[in-house]
Parts: C-alpha cells; structure tokens; sequence
C-alpha cells in the first residue's frame, strides 16, 4: 500500500469529484440536508420562551446544532450509498491506497457540510434577526475550524455503521461525544463574534479547534484503513 | 498454542478473577469500614463527605479502565492477537459500572455540598462523556456478529474515543473560564488531614483490585465463550 503522495491526492480528488458529481445530478440529499436545516431553525425559534429569551440570545447555538445534526444526516449516507450495488466492493478492489479512499470519502463530505452551513447561514441571519457585519470572516474561519475534525471522525465512523444493524442510531450515538468540542468552540466563537468582540479574543477557542482538526485528521488518516483489513 | 492449551488458560484467567474479585470485595468491603468508623468526621462536609471513599477510587479506575481500552486497541491494530480485543471489551465492561457509580454518587455528594445535583464542570463533564464513548463502544459490539470485523471496528472506535476525552476536559475548561460560574466549593478542599489520605489511598487500592478482578474474571469469561464459538464455527 506504499504510493506516492501525488497519487493518492489524486485518487482522492477523483473520489470526491464522483461522489460530489452524483449529488450534484441527484440533489436529494442536499435539497433534503438544506430543508432539515431550515426546519430545525424554525423549530428552535419556537422552542423557546419569547417573554424570557430573545431570539438574538439563541442564535448561535441554534445554528451550530443546525449544522450539526444537517452534518450527521449527510454523514450516514456517505458511505450507505456505496453498499448499493456493491459499489463498496468496487471501490476496495481499485488500486488505489485506502487513505486515498479516506481523503476522497472526506473532502467529498467536507464540501456537502460546507454548502450546507453556507446555506444554512443566510437562514440562520434571516430567521434570527442577526447582523453578520464584520463579523463574517471570523464565522467562516471558525466554521472551517469546526467542521474539519469532527467531518474527518464522521467519515471514519461513517464507514464503520454502514454494514452495522440500527446504523441511523449508531452514527449519532458514536459521533455525537466528538462533537462537543468543535460544537463549544464554534459556538462561543460565534457568540462573541456576533456580540462585536474581535476575533484575537477567542484565539484560545481557534487554537483549541485547529489542535483538534490536526489530531483527528491524522488519527483518522491512519486508522481508516484498518477498517478493511483483510 | 492448542485449543485445549487455550481453554486451560481462559479457564485459570477465570478462576484468578474470581479469586481477585472476591479479595478486593473484601478490601472494599475494609476499607468502607475504616472510613466510617475509624476516620474523621470532615468539618465541613460532615458525613457527606464519605462518599469521596468510593467516588474518588472509582473514578480513578474508570480512567485506568478507558486509558486501557485505548492501550490494547491501538496494540491491537498493530498486533492483531484477538486477546487484546477481549480484554479491551472486559475493560470497557468494567468501565461502565464504574463510571456510573462516580456519576450516581458524585450527584448525591454535590447536591449538599454544592447546593446543586450537577454542575458542568471538567471532571464531571468527562466522567460523563467518557460513560457515553463506553456505551457506544459497547453498543457497538452488541451490533455486529462477525468477530474479527467487531474487533477491528471497536478498535478504531476505542482509540478515537480515548483520544477525544482529554478535548472534552479542555473543552469544558475554556467554556468555564469565559463564563465563571460561582463554584461554591473546591471539591477537593485545600489540605486534607493524613488519616483522610490513608483511608483514601487503601480504599484506592481496593478498588484497584476489585476492578482488577472483575477484569480477569470477564476476560476469562469472554475467551472461553470465544473459543466455544470457534469449536461450532471453523474459523473462515
């Protein structure tokens, strides 16, 4: 399984780009992952006491869980399509490194979670009476810091429930624990941020996150492929 | 080493457990005695206080249990011997219990103390996260038939899950330092006095041994159940 980095970037890439060229054709799961989204907005404005809590005060936990649980939704479904047909099978038997197929699996996942939350985000300002001046960039950076790890474990875990009975339980029941950190961060961040404060403030958060994103996309590089150990 | 060399030795890990077990029960049962009528009454805390005797030991050894179940799964994916798989399910078993005694009787040391059942402080927030990751690695197991696939799965989940408890520790940390809560008390009180330390330190031992134990005995357990399973179904 020894290749050439340039080679499993580029199987990688290829990986990705079919993965996201048969969503962009068939734009079920991404419709859906937006209308989940949308709907969990408008449930959580109403999940809540309007004499006693501000829409404002809710806001970033209510888009951060938004993005959370669009993000298990996508998740379960990365690798559940590759077991029709035994598209699976195909794909181990490819000569390409199974960090390669990782990578691939995981940059195709990344790019969903991102065009949601990209989505997600113009909802999120409309729905919750929020101004995003100024405070933009910061939000795409720590959305970026937040998204990596946890989508990087998603993918492995993603692997793992596909051929597991009760897999729609067993995907949040093991994910969800490694979401807290990235969840607390980029909530805090956001709220901050939202409030006017600069972003060198929550450097601590950002360096928490970044840490977080190194250790997992390295652990998970290195664990995928004893998945398929045969 | 032979089927039967292998039933011998599931059997003598077995018989050890149970033997441990029974000792550290005893030991628990010697220390509890200590504590209640041979140490101290806290100051402060009052009778409450005693329950620091158990929670603290399980704690410590539901931390050892987990460290463990990350240990023997990272050494399984780089050994492949299926005993580091079993034990790592009889650690993750043992956890289980223990953790839920830390968090059964963490609340009801809390809520005189404190004033409050539960505050989302680090300790607590990772006890608890950890008692997650040890039910859904469990979980898990109970999912799948296949043994070697279920081990290799529970492996990556094992290891993973020992890496993100010490997140959830700074995690917590960070969340607390921007919005200070008014902690009524330190929970572990500036200085105790030496005979609280004994009487913690040989309820730790205890405990140590107990998990000890409980560990041999379901390891033994779980290879001789692998091992019949092997006799019915030829290994593929």
């Amino acid at each position: 399984m020894k290749s050439a980095l340039p080679g499993t970037i580029a199987a990688a890439m290829i990986i990705a780009g079919k993965d996201l060229r048969s969503e962009l054709r068939r734009r079920t799961a991404l419709v859906s992952a937006v209308v989940f989204a949308a709907l969990i907005l408008v449930i959580f404005n109403f999940a809540r006491d309007p004499t006693a809590l501000r829409a404002e005060q809710l806001a970033p936990s209510a888009f951060w869980i938004t993005c959370a649980f669009a993000a298990v939704t996508a998740l379960s479904r990365a690798f559940a399509v590759e077991l029709e047909h035994g598209a699976l099978d195909g794909l181990l038997l490819a000569p390409v490194p199974r960090e390669a197929l990782f990578l691939g699996k995981f940059l195709g996942n990344l790019t969903f979670v991102f065009v949601v939350e990209s989505i997600a985000l113009p909802l999120f300002v409309l729905f919750f009476n929020v101004s995003l001046k100024g405070a933009l960039p910061g939000i795409i950076l720590v959305a970026v810091l937040a998204t990596v790890g946890f989508v990087a474990v998603g993918t492995v875990f993603s692997a793992l429930t596909a051929r597991v009975r009760f897999n729609e339980l067993m995907l949040p029941v093991l994910l969800l624990p490694f979401m807290l950190p990235p969840l607390a961060g980029a909530a805090q961040v956001t709220a901050a941020l939202l409030n006017g404060r600069p972003l060198v403030e929550s450097a601590g958060w950002l360096r928490l996150l970044l840490v977080y994103d190194i250790t997992f996309v390295t652990l998970s590089v290195l664990i995928f492929p004893s998945l398929f150990d045969e | 080493m032979t089927s039967s060399d292998a039933r011998g030795a599931a059997r003598r890990a077995l018989r050890a457990g149970r033997v441990l077990t029974g000792l550290g029960l005893l030991a628990v049962a010697a220390a509890y005695v200590r504590a209640i009528a041979f140490t101290d009454i806290e100051a402060v805390q009052g009778p409450a206080q005693k329950i620091m005797y158990v929670h603290v030991p399980s704690a410590w050894c539901a931390f050892l249990a987990f460290g463990l179940v990350g240990i023997c799964s990272g050494l399984f994916l780089w050994l492949g011997d299926r005993r580091l798989d079993t034990f790592s399910e009889a650690s993750a078993e043992v956890g289980v219990v223990l953790t839920g005694l830390v968090l059964i009787t963490g609340p009801m040391w809390g809520k005189p103390i404190w004033g409050t059942w539960w505050q989302w402080e680090p300790r607590l927030t990772s006890t608890l996260f950890l008692f997650f990751l040890f039910v859904g690695y469990l979980t898990l197991r109970r999912t799948m038939f296949d043994p070697a696939e279920r081990a290799r799965y529970s492996a990556v989940v094992g290891i993973l899950g020992a890496m993100l408890v010490p997140f959830i520790h700074l995690s917590v940390y960070m969340f607390r330092t921007i919005h200070p809560r008014p902690v009524v008390l330190n929970p572990e009180g500036p200085t105790m006095p030496g005979s609280f330390v004994a009487t913690l330190l040989s309820s730790l031992a205890a405990f140590t041994l107990l998990y000890l134990g409980l560990v041999t005995m379901r390891y033994g357990l779980g290879r001789l159940r692998e091992l019949r399973e092997a006799r019915h179904v030829p290994a593929a």
